[in-house]
């Protein structure tokens, strides 16, 4: 058991060209716990997910995964990785079932038969298991795709907008799994939203950032608090705006 | 280096198992040009046949030629190809997420080419045999070395055109099927070498698939083979395979640098 953050990041920088899409941020999850990336459209989210998961190069800085440099020692850290986005897609033509069947081998999930049941039972997708990936609608690949970011039990998930596209009923079905599956298996979840009521239902820490830096820290509760609001959708509206703490009383 | 995990390339080929079996017209697909093309090429052997004292001696040349020439032409397509499935699949980033490493994706790819290569080339070898009663194996020993070489250079060829594709987006995916052209002129399928003018002769030479041709023509016509051409040919396709790997590794490298893995196929 590693003690300790499971990510550590340290001064963090991604350039392109003269934009600074992440502009030396620093921060570090627990194990444990589940983490939000907050900002807006171009704030840095996407870009500082894609570098712990090493499909982007940092410009500059350090991150440390379950104890590991993830540049030096990316293949001991895959594996015990996952991550669930609208933006990375599946293949198409495949069914649901071979989508989740090459991938658990590509994990090297032992027993994977028996996994891919069980996931499919739990999210609800086993009734269009013979189905191709390309025929599902938004919600449904929503759910395959987290599937398949739970073939490997990962320690640490990373998920960008795990709900967006799913109707209420199975937006909350979703997140009963997420919470559950932290709480059994002990996970680290960081998760970029924009649904501001689903991170202080889900969250126990949340990053914000803005323009590539970060701006706020701190659990939901310390943030409200912080910012004299009544909700995070508030916060994150003056955050946005770059209304500073307290400012508006 | 990490150890390579055949678990993983026999799961990323089994994903193009899938994709084939999913499709019959797939796999119609991958030997309908390789047979037409060897019905087109059959017609004409007959009909020059009859007015040359070469064709007259060895019918198989051309057939020969044209069945070799889309060994190349079929492996170099389906690696890049393959490849490209997985760009409009916007597959490629859940990939290079996954413990898959670039080296183990390239083995995948390369496994899978050969599998489409010997389906699409062997069901037209097949049928040349009822078709012109002509049959390449009679080539004998000679033909494993000719075949091996037409797959590395395919797959070096191959390789090259991922990565360009990789550097610089969708646009450049004509290239995968231009580009093999532009060695076909040089390679000597159904001309010796010394046809060319004397300038381009050294151009040609540096391809391995003339020294294949041409080793091809001397079984067929002087019922000899050159070893030593074969093993030439080998050593420049390792010099090419290098190079094919080297470029797509360093154009991963490159997207991961630029952030394009994300966008790819869109």
């Amino acid at each position: 058991m590693i003690e300790g953050p499971v990510i550590q990041v340290e001064c963090l920088c991604k350039y392109y060209g003269s934009v600074r899409a992440v502009n030396g941020i620093s921060f570090t999850v627990a194990r444990g716990s589940i983490c939000a990336l907050l900002g807006g459209n171009g704030a840095g989210k996407t870009t500082t997910i894609a570098m712990l998961l090493g499909l982007l190069l940092p410009t500059s800085g350090q991150i440390h995964i379950l104890g590991e440099e993830l540049q030096r020692h990316r293949q001991r850290v895959l594996p015990r990785l996952n991550f669930s986005s609208p933006y990375l897609d599946l293949p198409q033509r495949l069914t649901v079932a071979e989508n989740l069947m090459v991938y658990s081998r590509l994990y090297g999930v032992s027993n994977h038969r028996e996994r891919i049941t069980v996931l499919g039972r739990d999210l609800d997708i086993d009734s269009f298991f013979k189905r191709p990936y390309g025929s599902l609608s938004a919600g449904q690949k929503t759910r395959v795709a987290l599937a398949k970011a739970l073939l490997n039990k990962p320690e640490i998930l990373l998920l960008d907008e795990p709900t967006a596209s799913l109707d209420p009923d199975t937006a909350d079905r979703i997140r009963s799994i997420l919470t559950n599956y932290r709480n059994q298996s002990g996970a680290t979840l960081l998760m970029a939203s924009h649904n501001m009521s689903e991170v202080e239902r889900l969250c126990n820490q949340v990053i914000i950032l803005r323009t590539g830096n970060i701006v706020a820290t701190g659990t939901p509760g310390e943030l409200i608090h912080r910012y004299g609001r009544n909700d995070m959708e508030e916060v994150f509206l003056d955050v946005a705006r770059g209304i500073q703490p307290g400012s508006l009383e | 280096m990490n150890a390579i995990s055949l678990q993983r390339i026999g799961a990323l080929a089994l994903r193009y198992l899938y994709l084939l079996r999913g499709s019959w017209i797939r796999v119609v697909e991958l030997a309908y040009w390789p047979t037409v093309q060897m019905i087109l090429w059959g017609f004409i052997t007959q009909y020059l046949a009859k007015h040359s004292d070469v064709l007259n001696q060895a019918s198989g040349l051309l057939l020969s030629g044209v069945l070799l020439w889309d060994i190349l032409f079929r492996s170099q397509l389906g690696l890049s190809v393959v490849f490209f499935e997985e760009l409009h699949a916007r597959n490629l980033g859940q990939l290079l997420i996954s413990p898959l490493q670039p080296i183990e994706l390239i083995l995948s790819l390369m496994l899978v080419s050969l599998a489409r290569t010997l389906i699409g080339v062997g069901i037209a070898v097949l049928l040349a045999i009822p078709f012109y009663g002509f049959n390449l194996f009679k080539i004998g020993i000679p033909l494993v070395g000719f075949f091996l070489n037409l797959l590395l250079l395919g797959w070096s060829i191959g390789l090259m055109v991922a990565a360009l594709v990789l550097r610089y987006g969708m646009g450049a995916e004509s290239i995968a099927w231009a580009a093999i052209f532009a060695i076909a002129p040089l390679c000597g399928i159904y001309y010796p070498i010394d046809t060319l003018p004397n300038w381009l002769r050294p151009l040609s030479w540096i391809l391995p698939a003339s020294h294949v041709f041409e080793g091809m023509r001397n079984v067929l016509l002087q019922h000899t083979f050159q070893l030593d051409d074969l093993f030439l040919a080998l050593m420049l396709n390792v010099i090419y395979i290098f190079l094919g790997i080297s470029m797509f590794l360093a154009a991963v490298h490159k997207a991961r640098e630029c952030g394009s893995l994300l966008h790819l196929g869109e």
